[in-house]
């Protein structure tokens, strides 16, 4: 069984149908790659997925429950991840401290664990620093810890994308544009990065404009267009098809 | 001029309270609220209500009084769940409003206009003259251990998830947080804190009276925590006795410029103030002490 199943979401913004039945599936352990030209509804369908927004209509199975409606802390409680398009880190907060926030079930975010300290949470929290830390050295921030997320580097706050999300020690990651605004040398890394979190068993989807890591990363695309699911197969499959060849590239008349 | 001194000292250690009430909402969570002196006058009027009607002993009434604040706060933040930034201003602004408009109106249980006035004052007969220093101690104690219970939630896992709520909502939702909860929670809390100020403040000057909640104090805190430093409660309580200092000494400066008529130089004060601001925030545009970051890198500088 898949590990996310997408049925027939529906969601309108106005006059525009941003998702207009798409379906999709995400098997587990692989990384499946969410393509299509702009305006899709790629990233529609991410939102609501990760409970940022709610769709008019559809199903949404994740892990075998049906989570269509979900608030987002509820999905990320389930084991459902995600990074943003434009990195959107916490900006007046260190970049550990963005780590560590997605720590999960925190014993010391009750108020009152936070008066009264008991030894289990102070505990917690220096175990999920290990974490943070780990996490910083494995994507090359730990020289930068301690800088806030705001003076980080473009390419840095990609990274601190992908490390929040690993943060939450998840099952399934939606990645939204990884690589976009991201220099060549830097794309490699992250390619790196995720295949090594792929071998670790996590299960990743991706949207992305790159084609080479597209590639390079993907088991299976799903290409979609104007709100649907257009094809989906190996790239090699789906680059071939004409169908995707002319939503890219416009309908021969 | 030493009671003169005291009074004042008093004022800006209760408004340093105040602060730090702001603090929670709105320095640590980004919450606006312009309504805070909403809370601290339902603070002072549920204490002065309980001690000078039913006959409470002074200590019962301040509980209440943050009892009740945490409530208001907890339950206003439930009628706000889907407003953001600047219409939670607007209608925090409407609620002090409503609170003052209620006082001033009903009679039966506020005394209306004319005020509450007879209110006790802690151990004023033993104490007789030494009783304003004394209370002042009192606030300053007060102050400080709230001081230290609002440090201890800003650095803990608790403190980080207001201030991401704080940064990006949406972000602290994908994380796994509650949004909603943590927020009623820093309203209920920061609503208490302000309350219980407001009990300070009835229970010292033994009189109070609608027209003393006004909105422009809620703009001195705001100016005050913008000062100090955003989201850093030292901060706070420093920008809290700056503003009192600064209101105060301008007041003197009839002497100095005895041609300007009182409304001009009340109007030249406030002008005073906002050049005053301007010039931290051109100077320190974080406030004289910028909010603290730990350093988690390195386990020996930790905290």
């Amino acid at each position: 069984m898949a590990l996310l199943e997408v049925r027939e979401l529906h969601r309108r913004f106005g006059g525009i149908a941003a998702l207009d039945g798409a379906s999709l599936e995400v098997e587990a352990g692989g990384i499946t790659g969410l393509i299509g030209p702009n305006g899709a509804g790629k990233t529609t369908l991410f939102n609501v997925v990760s409970g940022v927004l709610a769709a008019d209509s559809g199903q949404v199975r994740f892990d075998g429950r049906d989570v269509a409606g979900w608030r987002s802390d509820q999905l990320a409680a389930a084991g459902l991840a995600r990074t943003f398009q434009i990195a959107r880190g916490l900006a007046q907060m260190t970049v550990l401290e963005n780590l560590m926030l997605y720590g999960k079930d925190q014993p010391g975010e009750a108020a009152w664990a936070a008066v009264s300290r008991p030894a289990g949470t102070l505990r917690f929290e220096e175990e999920l620093r290990q974490r943070a830390l780990d996490v910083a050295r494995r994507l090359d921030l730990a020289a930068v810890g301690d800088n806030r997320a705001a003076d980080l580097s473009g390419g840095q706050k990609k990274l601190l994308e992908l490390g929040r999300a690993l943060m939450a020690a998840p099952k399934l990651v939606l990645l939204d544009e990884p690589a976009a605004g991201v220099n060549p040398a830097l794309a490699k890394r992250l390619a790196g990065h995720i295949l090594d979190l792929k071998t670790q068993g996590l299960t990743f989807l991706i949207i992305e404009h790159n084609m080479g890591l597209i590639a390079e990363l993907c088991d299976r695309v799903v290409v979609m267009a104007q709100g649907r699911r257009l094809a989906a197969g190996s790239f090699a499959e789906v680059r071939a098809d004409h169908r995707v060849q002319e939503a890219y590239m416009g309908r021969v008349a | 001029m030493t009671s003169y001194l005291i009074a004042m000292a008093t004022f800006a250690a209760i408004y340093a309270v105040l602060g730090l009430a702001l603090n929670v909402m709105w320095g640590m969570t980004g919450m606006v609220n312009l309504g805070l002196v909403g809370f601290y006058a339902v603070g002072a009027y549920v204490s002065a209500i309980l001690t000078v009607k039913l006959g409470w002993p002074i200590a019962l009434g301040m509980a209440a009084a943050i009892v009740a604040t945490a409530a208001v706060g907890a339950v206003t933040t439930f009628g706000l769940l889907r407003l953001r930034d600047d219409y939670l201003a607007i209608v925090t602004l409407g609620f002090a409003e409503v609170v003052r408009t209620v006082a001033e109106n009903e009679i039966w249980l506020t005394r209306g206009t004319d005020g509450i006035s007879g209110i006790p004052q802690p151990l004023k007969a033993a104490l007789g003259p030494d009783f304003n220093p004394a209370y002042l101690v009192f606030c300053l104690v007060v102050l400080g251990v709230v001081l230290a219970l609002v440090e201890r939630l800003r650095a803990s896992p608790f403190g980080r998830v207001l201030r991401a709520i704080r940064e990006d909502p949406q972000i602290a939702a994908v994380a796994g947080k509650n949004v909603l909860r943590f927020k009623v929670k820093a309203f209920a809390i920061g609503g208490a804190i302000a309350g219980l100020a407001g009990a300070l403040y009835g229970h010292y000057s033994s009189y109070i009276v609608p027209e003393i909640y006004v909105p422009l104090l809620t703009v001195y805190i705001f100016l005050a925590v913008t000062a100090g430093g955003v989201g850093n409660n030292w901060g706070a309580v420093l920008g809290a006795f700056i503003i009192v200092f600064f209101l105060e000494s301008t007041r003197f400066l009839i002497q100095v410029i005895p041609w300007l008529s009182p409304v001009q130089l009340a109007s030249l004060r406030e002008f005073l103030v906002g050049l005053g601001l301007l010039l931290v925030l051109l100077l320190r545009p974080r406030g004289l002490l910028p909010e603290p970051l730990p350093k988690l890198s390195d386990p020996a500088a930790r905290r």
